[in-house]
């Protein structure tokens, strides 16, 4: 870890104008990921603007039926939030399937998104990756990748997205709002976070300086039938192996719509569009989301390691909207 | 028959001594000493898997302010030994093993002596390695003996014929991963070297242990090295002999003009300089009668080792002695890769050993349609294989049976596949358990009486969790006839007496045969009544039986597995595990040995497993988020029972070892039960969700 | 770079001046003494380090000092009434919920907190009803204490402990 300096920022403004001067410099939230990386020299900051005590700590209700969620609230207290779990249970089971405890109650919406991949070859500087150093190659491709992408990588970059509640605000039609040197900005989720392409070094279409202040959640009524289902090596504390969120409206036996999102199968929480389009009018059975996992995952292009991903997550998705179309009929699945 | 103890606080549940201090967290830890003026190591890491170190560039380190002193192979201070290549620190340019120490920081802060380390520009001369194990390499070797001293292979019988002529015979290979040891206290050794020579406080599992095999790589006399260890956060094998990094600090020391060196090394840095478990791979065939009767057991290990120091885990061993069967083989060969040292984890040989001959049991039991139990009951020997001497005792029946009781064996449907739970497929599982009663000699122990009718028993044994603090306690108090309030044990110290190593589950075995052996010494002197100062010390007796008797300890591993249909994932929720060891010293801190055991041993069946990348020629899984090992949430209703056993042939306690039985078996029993789940018949560790999809 | 900053711990006022790169465990352990709270990996996968900061449960290893300037911090150390024990210590005694002790203050500042989270009708990972956890069951106990690990293999006594002391 290289010395750096350290401000608490006074307010938003100025926090981005810091930022935005010095190359060098980021802001600091819950540090659950960006002090993990500065002791693996994965980042080496010069000076840490602290926005932990920026007034963004609120959940809101927006008008017409949406939330805004500040970017410093915890993780802890957005999973605990009554708005959040009567109409966005998804987003509330997502937060409490992530991390630990007290990793929780650190842990910032803002810090959350812009979590980096746990590939443990980005992790470990002796090891060539292009995310960390663009053009050093890929070590993963060729090495251990069970835990790594099969949909949307490229020749550059394998990596997977660790976040939980990401998925979960991809699914929910999520917006992340951005304040820059020229002023705020909304950005969609599922526009926030990128594929690797040929630039993995850049996980998100932030620009160097801006800062996340809150998230928006639009108003989705039907999301009170909506769910997150991690499956990973261990029951708890873990990564995804691969995660789906959904909310399912089902009117009279059919599925009117539909939101799905996958998580750690991809550099992005990734939204199955295709996947809902296959749902939409389609009648609230095993055949239609069996076809509707085929019509997602007949992208997916596994790895050496992970070719086990495609059915998990196929099984893993049918098994949640299963689960969704007969809510009322039942309780979640567990051991 | 050693003359037994009159047990009073023997067999009581007595509350960890050191409890208090461990729940408050003022129980102190080898980096946890109060020094004045300490320094902060940070070691380089080789970046190579094999070649040479061709330069340092140490400058941009070395002037960093707060740096004391920066140590390359170049300018280390020289070893008087380097015989154990393992301990042999920056004293050549050669790299063996990528991880391994190529460069050292010393700083005020660790903060400073991490960046630095940073900094130091290693460049390399790379040479082509070798880091895959695999059982049809062509260069594999049969080792003079494996660990410690076990025959290589053995041969009894005509195995080949046996198994042409069975009804039946089951023929597989079977793996376990690579798994590092992962105390949660990480490897730590504070040096100071001044006039007084060399103190460590070390977190070990044998202070004498790294005294006697420090001294001399140092170049000192063992009276002249210090080694302090009164609490040891964990070690499981991988703290039962010293590491380079103990050296490492102690080369340190000799250039900070008598500061103390810090050194804890970081979880990363564990995967590649504290030992581990070798991966295995094992082939096993049984033959038998249609009754289930065995008639053959052919058992061959492939592992590894490293190129500098050979390590030969003893993974066939226990099928020498398990089951009656006329004609038995056992072989173990090795391949010598470009990795670090490989080393004891928790029951070495048994634990992996455990895992494909009672996997093979299971399928054996399936083939002949026979109860799993039952099978393992027909095959009872009625003296050791092995040996041909009788048991001290043997009551692997007993637990069976009692196993069976407790967990509902009788009703179970044989049948795969055949039980859903919701989503889940459940399935029940059992394998037998055993670890030799192992017992060292050499251990010395010291008894003086003071005023008010108080005693201090010194022996420099260790407490690495396993709660020696309090049954040494207990047994000095039985020894001496007075209550355990009476006795002040002192351990942790190479300044107090000899000790053998907490380690083959022997501990208690040797170091509570000598305290009861000089307590009886001490009466006999001193009498009921003895002047304060009375004082006795002496050696562990010796014991005539063990050259009469095979002496083991067994037990049954019982598992309840929930694997879920569409996505594989596999639970445990229920684990039984019943064992007969001897006498038991403490039925709270025993209990607590024997879950531990079983939930490591459910943590190496679901989790563990150390990847060692080819291209890269390390463990890339190196931290906590990536080598998993059991959470809480993983484990279930786990429980331990005992039988009550009487061995008079042990030790004067009676008692057998418990510190790794809980662990031996436990792998299998899953697997069997994954397979009664789900019909899906895995036989490589760990067994994860994948298994159980397309 | 230095930074000067005070922490509370353990109900004490200690003012000291720090590199910006300590952490909240190094300051606490290196600098401070206070060694209750246990480096077991440093990177937030273990839970060992695990305090009650401003009086929630958290990870020391991945907080920096600087960023909690005037923080209040409670360590397994601090729990004790006097010479008593806290009642969750007295229970990790009785029901033996430790082995080598090293990632036991971190359990047992993580039990607090996580009864404190139950009071105060969080729910987890495990929790059925969409209104909260009614109970705390021994599924939810495993699940809220898994940021906690034990390589000893004490969990099933830790949950007894935390059992013995829920209400």
């Amino acid at each position: 870890m290289i010395p750096f300096d350290y401000q608490r920022a006074a307010d938003g403004a100025s926090a981005v104008a810091t930022v935005t001067r010095r190359p060098g410099a980021a802001f600091l939230g819950g540090g659950t990921n960006l002090v993990d990386h500065m002791k693996l020299g994965v980042a080496d900051p010069d000076l840490l603007v602290d926005v932990t005590r920026l007034p963004y700590d609120a959940i809101e209700q927006l008008p017409g039926g949406g939330v805004r969620i500040g970017a410093t609230v915890r993780n802890s207290d957005l999973a605990a939030d009554p708005l959040i779990r009567s109409r966005y249970p998804v987003l509330s089971e997502a937060l409490l399937a992530g991390a630990s405890g007290q990793l929780r109650n650190l842990a910032t919406t803002g810090g959350n998104l812009l979590q980096r991949t746990r590939c443990v070859y980005f992790q470990d500087v002796t090891t060539p990756c292009n995310k960390r150093q663009p053009g050093a190659g890929c070590s993963a491709i060729d090495g251990w990748t069970r835990n790594h992408a099969i949909l949307g990588a490229s020749e550059h970059c394998v990596a997977t997205h660790p976040s939980d509640m990401a998925v979960a605000m991809a699914a929910l039609d999520a917006a992340v709002v951005v304040l820059g040197a020229d002023g705020e900005r909304s950005i969609p989720l599922v526009d926030f976070h990128r594929l690797p392409g040929d630039e993995p070094q850049r996980d998100t279409v932030l620009e160097h300086g801006e800062l996340i202040t809150a998230v928006d959640v639009p108003a989705l009524g039907f999301a009170v039938r909506s769910a997150y289902r991690k499956v990973r090596d261990r029951a708890s504390y873990a990564f995804a192996l691969v995660s789906v969120a959904a909310a399912l409206d089902i009117d009279g036996g059919v599925v009117r719509d539909g939101r799905v999102a996958l998580g750690g199968v991809a550099h992005k929480p990734w939204r199955a569009t295709r996947a809902e389009e296959r749902l939409r009018g389609a009648p609230a059975d095993d055949a239609t989301f069996a076809a509707a996992a085929d019509a997602e995952l007949a992208q997916a292009r596994p790895l050496r390691d992970n070719g086990f991903k495609v059915a998990m997550a196929r099984n893993t998705l049918v098994a949640v909207l299963r689960d969704l179309a007969a809510r009322d009929q039942g309780t979640k699945d567990r051991p | 028959m050693t003359e037994p103890l009159r047990p009073r606080a023997i067999g009581t549940s007595l509350a960890r001594l050191d409890g208090r201090a461990k729940v408050t967290g003022t129980a102190i830890y080898a980096f946890e000493q109060p020094l004045e003026r300490a320094t902060y190591l940070h070691p380089v890491q080789a970046t190579i898997a094999r070649g040479r170190v061709t330069a340092v560039d140490t400058a941009t380190a070395e002037a960093l302010d707060g740096v004391v002193a920066v140590l390359t192979h170049v300018n280390a201070p020289r070893l008087a030994s380097t015989d154990d290549a393992e301990l042999a620190v920056l004293q050549s340019d050669e790299v063996a093993f990528r991880g391994q120490f190529v460069g050292a920081v010393i700083a005020d802060t660790p903060e400073v002596a991490r960046h630095a380390a940073s900094l130091m520009g290693v460049s390399y001369d790379e040479q082509p390695y070798d880091v895959q194990l695999r059982a049809d390499r062509d260069d594999l070797y049969a080792p003079e003996v494996v660990n410690p001293s076990f025959p290589t292979d053995t041969d009894d019988g005509d195995v080949d014929a046996a198994l042409e002529s069975a009804a039946l015979t089951v023929d597989q290979t079977y793996s376990t991963a690579m798994q590092h040891n992962n105390p949660m206290e990480p490897h730590t050794t504070v040096a100071i070297w001044n006039d007084d020579g060399l103190t460590l406080y070390d977190s070990t599992q044998g202070v004498h242990a790294v005294r006697t095999t420090v001294a001399p790589v140092f170049g000192l006399d063992p009276e002249r090295v210090r080694v302090i260890a009164p609490h040891v956060g964990g070690g499981f094998g991988s703290k039962g002999m010293p590491h380079a990094h103990v050296v490492l600090a102690g080369l340190a020391a000799q250039v900070t003009s008598g500061r103390p060196v810090k050194l804890a090394l970081t979880r990363q840095q564990m995967f590649s300089l504290v030992g581990y478990r070798t991966p295995t791979i094992q082939r096993v065939r049984l033959g038998a009668d249609s009754d289930g009767h065995l008639a053959a057991i052919a058992h061959d290990v492939v592992e590894q080792t490293s190129k500098i120091k050979e390590f030969a885990e003893q993974t066939a061993v226990s099928t020498r002695t398990m089951y009656a069967s006329p004609n038995r083989r056992t072989s173990h060969r090795l391949a010598a890769l470009d990795v670090p040292v490989p080393s004891w984890m928790r029951a070495p040989g048994e634990c992996p050993g455990m895992f494909g001959p009672e996997v093979a049991m299971d399928e054996l039991a399936v083939a002949c349609g026979i109860d799993p139990i039952e099978l393992r009951v027909r095959n009872e020997p009625a003296t050791d294989p092995e040996s041909g001497l009788p048991y001290s005792s043997r009551n692997l029946v007993g637990c069976l049976r009692e196993g069976a009781r407790r967990f509902g064996w009788d009703r179970r449907d044989p049948t795969p596949a055949a039980r859903r739970d919701g989503g889940w497929l459940v399935g029940t599982g059992v394998a037998s358990s055993t670890y030799p009663a192992y017992r060292q000699p050499g251990s010395v122990a010291n008894i003086r009486s003071g005023p008010d009718g108080r005693f201090t028993v010194r022996i420099g044994a260790a407490d690495i969790g396993t709660g020696t603090w309090t049954t040494l306690t207990q047994i000095a108090a039985d020894a001496l006839d007075v209550p355990v309030e009476a006795v002040d044990l002192q351990i942790g110290d190479s300044a107090l007496p000899m000790a053998t190593v907490a380690g083959g589950s022997s501990g208690i075995s040797n170091w509570g045969s000598t305290i009861v052996g000089v307590a009886r010494a001490f009466r006999d002197k001193y009498g009921p009544d003895p002047a304060d100062g009375s004082e006795t010390e002496g050696e562990t007796p010796d014991n005539p039986a063990s050259e009469r008797f095979a002496m083991h300890a067994f037990g049954a591993q019982f598992a309840e597995v929930r694997v879920h249909a569409d996505t594989g994932e596999i639970r445990v929720p229920r684990q039984l595990g019943v064992f007969a060891v001897g006498r038991i010293i403490n039925p709270r801190t025993a209990r607590s040995q024997f879950i531990g055991g079983m939930t490591m041993g459910l943590s190496m069946a679901l989790h563990e497993h150390s990847v060692m990348d080819p291209s890269s020629g390390h463990v890339v899984n190196h931290d906590f988020a990536e080598y998993h090992i059991a959470t809480n949430a993983d484990v279930g209703d786990i429980d331990a029972v005992w039988l009550d056993e009487h061995d008079p042939h042990l030790n004067p306690m009676g008692s057998k070892g418990i510190g790794e039985i809980g662990i031996v078996g436990a792998a299998a029993a899953i697997a069997n039960a994954a397979y009664h789940a789900t019909g899906t018949r895995v036989r490589d560790l760990p067994i994860t969700a994948d298994r159980f999809l397309p | 770079m230095q930074a000067q900053i005070t922490l509370s711990v353990d109900g004490e006022q200690r003012s000291l001046t720090i590199d910006t790169r300590t952490t909240l465990l190094d300051a606490l352990r290196e600098r401070l003494g206070v060694t209750s709270p246990k480096k077991g990996c440093d990177h937030g996968q273990c839970g060992a380090c695990t305090v009650l900061l401003d009086g929630r449960r958290a990870n020391t290893c991945l907080a920096l000092a600087v960023a909690h300037d005037g923080a209040r911090i409670t360590t397994a150390a601090g729990l004790e009434d006097g010479d008593n024990l806290h009642p969750l210590q007295q229970a990790f005694i009785d029901h033996d919920g430790f082995q080598c002790g090293y990632c036991t203050p971190g359990q047992i500042c993580s039990a607090v907190g996580m009864l404190d989270e139950f009071e105060a009708g969080h729910p987890s990972h495990v929790t059925q009803d969409p209104t909260g956890p009614q109970q705390l069951d021994d599924d939810e106990i495993r699940e809220r204490m898994s940021g906690n690990l034990c390589r000893c293999g004490a969990y099933a006594n830790i949950v007894a402990a935390i059992r013995a002391v829920a209400p």
